[in-house]
């Protein structure tokens, strides 16, 4: 075995050990009773985001693209689950509710995969900051039709209209409009999350060290050179694009069946960039992370709950500061040269995944 | 008439759009970033504007200057503090410190005057409604002036970059900005002029955007400034009649959008648009198409 | 070393006059054949009438001065292009309307004047990427690790340090290309190219910041390659060493159309390029 490819195994390996770790903590102070009840509502989303961002990271950090609407495909996939286990308890009476949120999610991941597919085509063809503003009207675009959408079930019948609200008597709301989905049923469970968590991982990890995965990699460090070797570009930044759509549309449908109420408003352009931020902050390309800055990111803002005024302030002073200590050549020297011996102690699975 | 009336209307939004999107388009053509803070500054201005016809009770010529001035030097500082810095780094960097900016900003606003939205008073603009038609057309003095204002801002743009020395340094910086520092232009001083001139525009957008449409709060910047930021691509980012053009074209489409197709589907209707101009013309409306060398 | 002689008056096969074809190459088809070919850029005619056929095992050379529209004559035979006017072939294949990526399948590889390799992704990698099209396996095998992975993957690393054994640079297979110094990044892009498996290999100024030593090695292995792998190769070069030294036929550009064309000796005896090429950088020598 090559260095380069014991180092990559091993930063694997690392990547596992943490989130299997974390799940086998949390789930045994559940089990004792140890945990906050904060910090017990928190782990689903937590799941969520760390998908998101995992997600978002082989878009960017990967495939080199600025997508500024990821959050419209969490969107899609919340309301597809939503729809279809509304659906599937309603109409079809089917009670077993693990089935139900394994048939939802896959069908969150489908539908947010063919808006991944049908954004991607038109996207793709543009570059750098045209890409980025059009992924943002993608994402806005998303929440404004799920504002006028309109779905419900009466029997055994799915109820469908768009732009004004048409059902009959006795429909059972699932979409309504802006006031999103309601009475959801919360079905989704901390192991589901985690399931995705390590699906995702395997997809993400072993796609950038396939022969996909480099072909992504190369059109990302020069695509010209990429081309002229033969590589299809679209092809692979469509396979990057698409595979994160499914990811995203699957966590949507997780996170929107862990709560009552699911509204359009809740993924908006913000919330891409939280996505965005979570990605930048765990390092790009950087799969291990994006899993801590994602998780350290959620946590956060709710440990500060106590200093609710100044936490956003607090969030942004510190992104800003980051963002100038780890970027800028002068300051980063100087920090590099302080950090030299801390740094020898932790080498070894701290290499990039890219 | 309603048709003359929602054009009016959709021309009076699209020249906000427009002096906000040359703020955009002017930063990004020189210092090549997103300035995500932008929409935000927009606020604080109006927020300003806001506080010294309130509480100083000054009349509204003073409430635009100290605005103006304020919005000058908010916009400096945070190129001084936050940009500068980061002047080599990848453009990532920066468009994330600018985000972190806009959080900044309007977390500030929101300690400062907190959620609850004000009313932005009338007085600011006392221009009488202008009835036309017999009453059938009425045209608010907040349509005049910011329409006027757009044109007047437009010429004296025009006229500056092509006339003026600082002009024509801030045309030479976009185009190579390592060229222009050999030929002796203050690279970094030329940067902050420009985003002073972006900030002061920004204080006068925000002045007419709450004119129009009077609510205020912290986030009141924040979609106004991502549909100007839209119209700064739709024109070709980097151009400033294309930010203009773009503008008033995107104020239209929304206010026709919302007139004659659907409400709640105005902003989708604007962001369809734009990916249509751009799969068609994908460096904007008047942006140079960029022809990659090998 | 010399390229072999020949004039275009003892050809037996009936193959244009402008073409430049070593005679073990004359029965068989031509790799590339170039016809009329030409380019505008907003009304500037960056290359115009460009005619050259290319035997399959040939080594021949562009040159010309500074802008005389040689990267241009390559992004045209790449597709980077698409031409105003005039036809390629390249095996016998018309490829018009095609992208740089079929055309790529067709057979034809380059490298590029200002180094453009996969800057963060490591050596081996590079050349990986070159054998993209040759190993078969899809995304669903790859992420599942299926055993179709595995063999790919291992005869990928097989036959990449053996390619990177062209140059010696076996030891460099886990260091990060961007990283490489200068004369070791041209040479990777040569064997990235390579493992393309092309029939025609374009080299952009391969020489281009090497020492006179590394030079003289550099033509050794391209000889080696051509022997090698049978292919024909068709280079870019400012160092007139290098290109007369294993050049068999030479085409000269100027103003984007051809001045003149040859074996090395016909090119350095003709009075046209000496004055608007060679002589010139003669005067300037002094």
């Amino acid at each position: 075995m090559t260095k380069a490819k014991r180092k990559r195994l091993i930063y694997n390996i690392v990547t596992f050990a943490v989130v299997i770790g974390a799940y086998i903590i949390m789930q045994t102070m559940i089990a004792n009773g140890s945990i906050t009840r904060a910090l017990k509502g928190q782990l689903i989303p937590i799941c969520c985001w760390i998908v998101m961002a995992v997600s978002l990271n082989l878009v960017i950090g990967i495939s080199g693209e600025l997508s500024l609407g990821h959050a419209g495909f969490m969107s899609v996939g919340a309301f597809t689950g939503a729809v279809v286990s509304g659906y599937l308890l309603h109409a079809l009476g089917m009670e077993n509710e693990g089935l139900r949120l394994f048939i939802s999610v896959t069908a969150g991941g489908i539908t947010a995969g063919i808006a991944g597919v049908i954004i991607g085509v038109p996207v793709l063809r543009l570059r750098g900051d045209y890409l980025a503003i059009v992924t943002l009207a993608f994402g806005e675009i998303i929440r404004n039709i799920v504002n006028v959408t309109y779905i419900g079930v009466n029997g055994s019948d799915l109820i469908f209209s768009f732009l004004n609200k048409n059902a009959p008597e006795g429909t059972r709301m699932l979409v309504d409009g802006a006031s999103g989905a309601v009475k959801v049923g919360k079905i989704s469970t901390f192991t589901a999350g985690f399931i995705l968590v390590m699906i995702t991982l395997v997809v993400v990890l072993n796609l950038v060290n396939s022969r996909s995965g480099r072909a992504i990699k190369a059109i990302r460090d020069n695509r010209i050179a990429a081309e002229s070797m033969g590589v299809p570009v679209t092809k692979y930044k469509m396979m990057a694009f698409v595979t994160a759509a499914v990811l995203a549309g699957m966590a949507g449908a997780i996170y929107g069946l862990n709560s009552s109420t699911v509204v359009p408003g809740q993924f908006t352009f913000n919330q891409s960039i939280n996505v965005l931020v979570f990605v930048v902050l765990g390092g790009l390309g950087n799969v291990l992370g994006s899993v801590i800055s994602a998780t350290l990111l959620t946590v956060l803002p709710e440990v500060l709950r106590a200093f609710a005024d100044y936490r956003m302030l607090v969030y942004a002073v510190v992104l800003i500061l980051v963002m100038i200590f780890t970027n800028n050549p002068a300051i980063r020297a100087l920090t590099d040269r302080m950090l030299a011996p801390v740094k020898r102690l932790f080498t070894g699975g701290k290499e990039e995944a890219a | 008439m309603i048709f003359l009336d929602k054009l009016i209307t959709g021309i009076s939004l699209g020249s906000i759009y427009a002096i906000i999107a040359l703020g955009y388009t002017m930063v990004y053509g020189i210092a090549k970033m997103l300035n995500f803070a932008h929409g935000d500054v927009i606020m604080m201005g109006a927020y300003i504007a806001f506080c010294t016809l309130q509480y100083l009770n000054l009349p509204p010529v003073m409430a635009l200057i100290v605005a103006m001035a304020a919005c000058t030097v908010m916009g400096v500082v945070i190129e001084g503090l936050a940009y500068r810095p980061l002047r080599q780094a990848a453009s990532l960097a920066v468009l994330i410190t600018a985000i972190g900016m806009s959080y900044l900003l309007q977390n500030l606003a929101l300690m400062i005057w907190g959620a609850n939205p004000k009313s932005f008073p009338g007085t600011m603009i006392s221009i009488p409604t202008l009835s036309l038609f017999g009453g059938q057309l009425k045209i608010t003095g907040a349509t005049l002036v910011t329409i006027l204002a757009n044109v007047v801002i437009m010429v004296g743009l025009t006229l500056f970059t092509s006339r003026a020395k600082t002009g024509k340094a801030m045309r030479c910086v976009s185009e190579d900005r390592g060229a222009a520092s050999l030929m002796g232009i203050n690279v970094n001083r030329t940067i902050s002029i420009t985003f002073a001139i972006g900030s002061a525009l920004a204080a006068v957008a925000g002045i007419l955007l709450c004119s129009s449409y009077p609510t205020l709060q912290p986030t009141t910047g924040s979609m106004p400034g991502i549909k100007a930021f839209t119209a700064a691509v739709f024109g070709g980012i980097g151009s400033i009649p294309g930010a203009m053009l773009g503008g008033l074209l995107l104020g239209i489409i929304e206010i026709f959008g919302k007139a004659y197709i659907s409400t709640e589907l105005g902003d989708a209707i604007v962001f369809a648009v734009l990916i249509v101009v751009l799969l068609v013309r994908p460096s904007g409306l008047l942006g140079k198409p960029v022809r990659e060398k090998v | 070393m010399t390229g072999q002689k020949r004039r275009s008056d003892t050809i037996m096969v009936p193959v244009p006059s402008y073409a430049i074809v070593p005679e073990r190459d004359l029965g068989s088809q031509p790799v590339l054949e170039a016809s009329h070919l030409g380019i505008e850029f907003g009304g500037l005619k960056a290359v115009e009438d460009f005619n050259m056929i290319i035997g399959r095992t040939e080594i021949a050379g562009l040159i010309g001065p500074n802008g005389a529209g040689k990267t241009t004559v390559f992004n045209l035979l790449t597709k980077v292009y698409e031409p105003t006017t005039g036809t390629v072939l390249i095996n016998g294949k018309d490829t018009h309307g095609m992208n740089i990526v079929q055309a790529s399948r067709l057979g034809i590889a380059r490298t590029f004047q200002n180094i453009r390799l996969f800057g963060n992704m490591s050596v081996e990698d590079n050349v990986a990427i070159g054998l993209h099209n040759q190993i078969r396996y899809n995304m669903v095998e790859g992420i599942l690790r299926l055993p179709r992975y595995w063999g790919a993957e291992r005869r990928l690393h097989r036959e990449a340090l053996e390619l990177l054994s062209i140059f010696d640079m076996q030891k460099l297979a886990d260091v990060r290309a961007g990283s490489l110094p200068y004369g070791a990044q041209r040479r990777l892009e040569i064997v990235r190219a390579l493992a393309t498996n092309p029939s025609l290999l374009l080299l952009d100024e391969p020489a281009a910041g090497m020492n006179p030593h590394e030079t003289e090695e550099l033509m050794d292995n391209i000889i080696k390659i051509r022997d090698q792998f049978q292919i024909a190769i068709m280079l870019i070069e400012h160092d007139m060493n290098l290109v007369m030294g294993i050049c068999e036929g030479i085409c000269v550009l100027n103003y984007g159309r051809i001045i003149a064309k040859g074996t090395a000796e016909e090119i350095q005896n003709n009075p046209v390029v000496v004055e608007a090429y060679l002589g010139k950088r003669k005067e300037e020598a002094r």
